[in-house]
């Protein structure tokens, strides 16, 4: 494995995934572990997380800790729901941004400015955020432009597309064949699910949703190949000798902790906009905190928050769709476990493998004792997944090095 | 060291600097929705300012209290314990499920379902504290995750174990506490009062424990030399470790003591008014106890204060529906304390250093 090339790499683990994917479905029946609307949710979904863990990106390379990133994004959700409904929805996706920038120029201030502690700041700016979101809608629903004290009027919807001739989609009045789709629906073991798959992630996408998911490479490009991106994260590993170098410490931390702002507040409009059609308080529903999690474990990159943010929306698009789907995952959940035992076992890591060994027990146990998981275990999925993953898996985890550290310009030794 | 008028005026700036911007920054979100802001903080101030608000107020900060002594504690340790919500949720939930299956004497059955309270939280805490020094999670992601399947946990758990069927109500509840197993409140406290004034209420028999619980937080983390190692650990863990302190083992120590303290904040209201875990648990609690702990700066008598102002600001603002303003002014008010007096301490600690290494260089010079 080691020695192959990188994209080949990735392609193993992608085919790795959708074997078993598609293995586990033929054993338990579960159609909707591979199908198109799982795909299409569990992207749908993972958007305003991967946004989050990428406004986290920009704050955190620049060495500014964001645990404000709920909050941003609550502003960045009310702005899309309050403008949205008023100015349609390109315009509501802007003033999120907007609203989130705001948000994070305040923290910016707060912790470079005044050199802060970083998560007391953070957690200021989140309660702030929930009661000025709460406050301004009560307002609003009060002198009677809102339809509740929750929960903004209907915002239009953005148009949605598909790849011309392989996911159907419409093309200057044209209607593209459904290529992917076709393939989809015949049944075929393995190679229909990885149509299916691949028709959910292109098929029906919002333009947004494009746009969102191309700033991931994007903000790659933008911090390891660009001078700017370089001195950006110069600022978060070793401020004191980037000064020395005549970079400008103060409004590198800047740029980072506002664009983070930006990101965050475009995934809590994403929210309102596109994964729903109205801002609602609670919509993020902490999805601040767990981009914040999809960032660490992507051990700080952007790929890397990618295949976190991905991990969430899948779960997460499984419980909302389908709990037996989830009950097939416990299958899953054990073959993976018998698999990782094996590995530590010849790398003669026992406890480890004992420890995945019982884990594999414990999920064909409850396989067959329940036939359908209950509700709430079944909303607990993500979270149990995340700490298995994080437990289980190597740690080779490395934060920027002057990461929610303070600094003062002129105060190296 | 000499007390001079300079000296003072530093002390004093920060609270009233800090007090000023968050009174300013108040007033300016209820100009900008057109609300006079001097009728809404006397509207607040008179209806805070009665007996029965009061009491509650004090009640209301007991729990704010004990929840950001469990947070402070990690903090005293450079860790960050998020997950007091989920700790005190579950222990609430288990204390009150045991705690109904059997009678002891008063005070013994209290007792019990503290340990109950406490083990469930500091067990749930533990897990966090395992996998930071086994596999070195963070614990900040793993206490956020845990508090989430807390959640779900306790859900099930109430709905489909520990709920007992109550006619004609859609409440899903535990079984009553037995009545050795509610807690008193301090009627010595409130029995010279009017009774029209405290509207029949009483002060927590749990405040009590609170302010003892201040007392001994103040005590081991500043008198003893677990409190030093917890401390060295937090300041310069290299340090400590070089020193003899085992860090690792004060990193599971400390979560497990959080986990164990955020169990008792869940029991205020539910030893004293509910009498069981039910669907209107507190949410929120182990949230509000961070900016609690944050603003009190983690000390026992800072916490004190801060969380009687967050309970204060929570109570009274009920009022302002009376005057056609939404009562979550009130989260703007505690987030614009918060952020204000964090940066006004910050700002002149700094000062402070500047002029006491002016006056350094002064007296070398001259010398």
């Amino acid at each position: 494995m080691r020695n192959l090339a990188k994209p080949a790499r990735l392609a193993l683990y992608a085919f790795a995934i959708v074997f078993s994917l598609s293995t586990i479905k033929l054993i338990t029946g579960a159609s909707d572990l591979t199908s198109v609307g799982t795909a299409s949710s569990a992207l749908l979904l993972s958007v305003p997380i991967a946004m989050a863990a990428l406004g986290g990106l920009f704050s955190e390379r620049s060495g500014v800790v964001n645990i404000g990133l709920e909050g941003m994004m609550i502003m960045g959700a009310w702005g899309g729901g309050f403008i949205g409904a008023k100015h349609g929805p390109w315009a509501g996706l802007l003033a999120g941004i907007v609203m989130g920038a705001l948000g994070a120029a305040l923290h910016a201030i707060a912790t470079v400015g005044f050199g802060v502690d970083h998560v007391v700041s953070g957690v200021a700016i989140n309660i702030i955020a929930a009661g000025l979101a709460r406050y301004l809608s009560t307002i609003l629903y009060k002198n009677g432009t809102w339809v509740g004290p929750s929960q903004s009027p209907d915002i239009q919807s953005i148009g949605v597309n598909g790849l011309p001739i392989l996911s159907g989609g419409t093309y200057f009045g044209w209607k593209s064949p459904d290529l992917f789709g076709s393939i989809a629906e015949k049944n075929w073991f393995l190679i229909s699910d990885t149509f299916s798959i691949l028709r959910g992630l292109t098929g029906e996408v919002s333009y947004v949703t494009v746009i969102a998911i191309s700033l991931v490479p994007l903000s790659y490009w933008f911090l390891w190949h660009t001078a700017f991106g370089l001195r950006l994260r110069s600022a978060g590993e070793a401020p004191t000798a980037a000064e020395s170098l005549g970079v400008n410490v103060y409004l590198m931390k800047y740029a980072g902790v506002i664009v983070s702002g930006g990101f965050a507040g475009f995934g809590g409009a994403f929210l309102a906009i596109v994964a729903s059609n109205h801002y609602q308080e609670n919509q993020t529903g902490g999805r601040g905190y767990i981009g914040l999690a999809a960032l660490i474990f992507g051990n700080w990159r952007p790929g890397g928050l990618m295949t976190g943010a991905g991990l969430f929306g899948f779960a997460d698009a499984l419980q909302l769709r389908d709990a037996t789907a989830i009950h097939a995952l416990l299958m899953l959940l054990a073959f993976a476990m018998v698999f990782f035992a094996f590995l530590n076992l010849k790398k003669k890591k026992f406890a480890t493998s004992v420890i995945s060994l019982a884990l594999a027990t414990f999920a064909i146990w409850l396989y067959i004792t329940f036939t359908e998981l209950p509700g709430q275990f079944v909303t607990m999925t993500p979270y149990i997944v995340t700490l298995l993953v994080l437990g289980l898996g190597t740690q080779r985890l490395r934060m920027p090095a002057a990461d929610g550290v303070p600094y003062r310009k002129g105060g190296g030794k | 060291m000499k007390v001079t008028p300079k000296k003072i005026y530093l002390a004093l700036a920060a609270p009233v600097s800090a007090a000023v911007a968050s009174i300013l920054i108040s007033s300016l979100a209820l100009l900008a929705t057109k609300k006079s802001p001097t009728e809404a903080f006397k509207t607040m101030w008179e209806f805070g300012a009665t007996t029965s608000s009061v009491i509650e107020t004090l009640n209301n900060a007991t729990s704010y209290y004990i929840a950001a002594l469990a947070i402070a504690i990690t903090f005293r340790a450079g860790l960050f314990n998020i997950g007091v919500e989920g700790q005190l949720r579950l222990g609430a939930l288990f204390a009150c499920y045991f705690g109904a299956m059997f009678t002891l004497p008063p005070v013994l059955h209290i007792l019990a379902i503290f340990i109950i309270s406490m083990t469930v939280g500091g067990l749930w805490a533990a897990i966090a504290g395992i996998l930071k020094v086994k596999r070195g999670v963070n614990e900040v992601i793993s206490t956020i995750m845990l508090n989430s399947i807390a959640g779900g946990l306790s859900a099930y758990l109430l709905s489909k174990h520990f709920t007992v069927k109550i006619e004609g109500s859609n409440n899903l509840t535990t079984q009553e506490l037995p009545a050795s197993g509610q807690m008193p409140n301090l009627s010595f406290l409130t029995k010279n009062l009017d009774q029209s004034a405290t509207q029949g209420r009483g002060i927590y028999g749990m405040f009590a424990i609170a302010i003892a619980l201040g007392i001994a937080f103040w005590w081991i983390v500043n008198r003893t030399r677990f409190g030093f190692e917890l401390r060295a650990s937090g300041i310069n863990p290299i340090a400590a470790r070089v020193s003899g302190v085992n860090s690792k083992r004060m990193i599971v120590i400390a979560m497990i003591s959080s986990g164990a303290i955020a169990g008792l904040s869940g029991l205020p209201t539910v030893l004293a008014e509910t009498h069981a875990y039910n669907l209107g648990f507190r949410a929120g609690l182990g949230f509000s106890a961070i900016a609690v702990a944050l603003l009190g700066r983690n000390s026992a008598i800072g916490m004190a204060f801060s969380s009687l102002l967050f309970s204060f600001l929570e109570v009274s603002s009920r009022s302002l529906d009376l005057i056609d303003i939404a009562p979550e002014t009130y989260f703007i008010m505690q987030g614009a304390i918060l952020l204000s007096s964090v940066i006004a301490f910050e700002v002149v600690s700094r000062y402070r250093v500047k002029v006491v290494s002016e006056q350094l260089a002064k007296a070398v010079a001259n010398a």
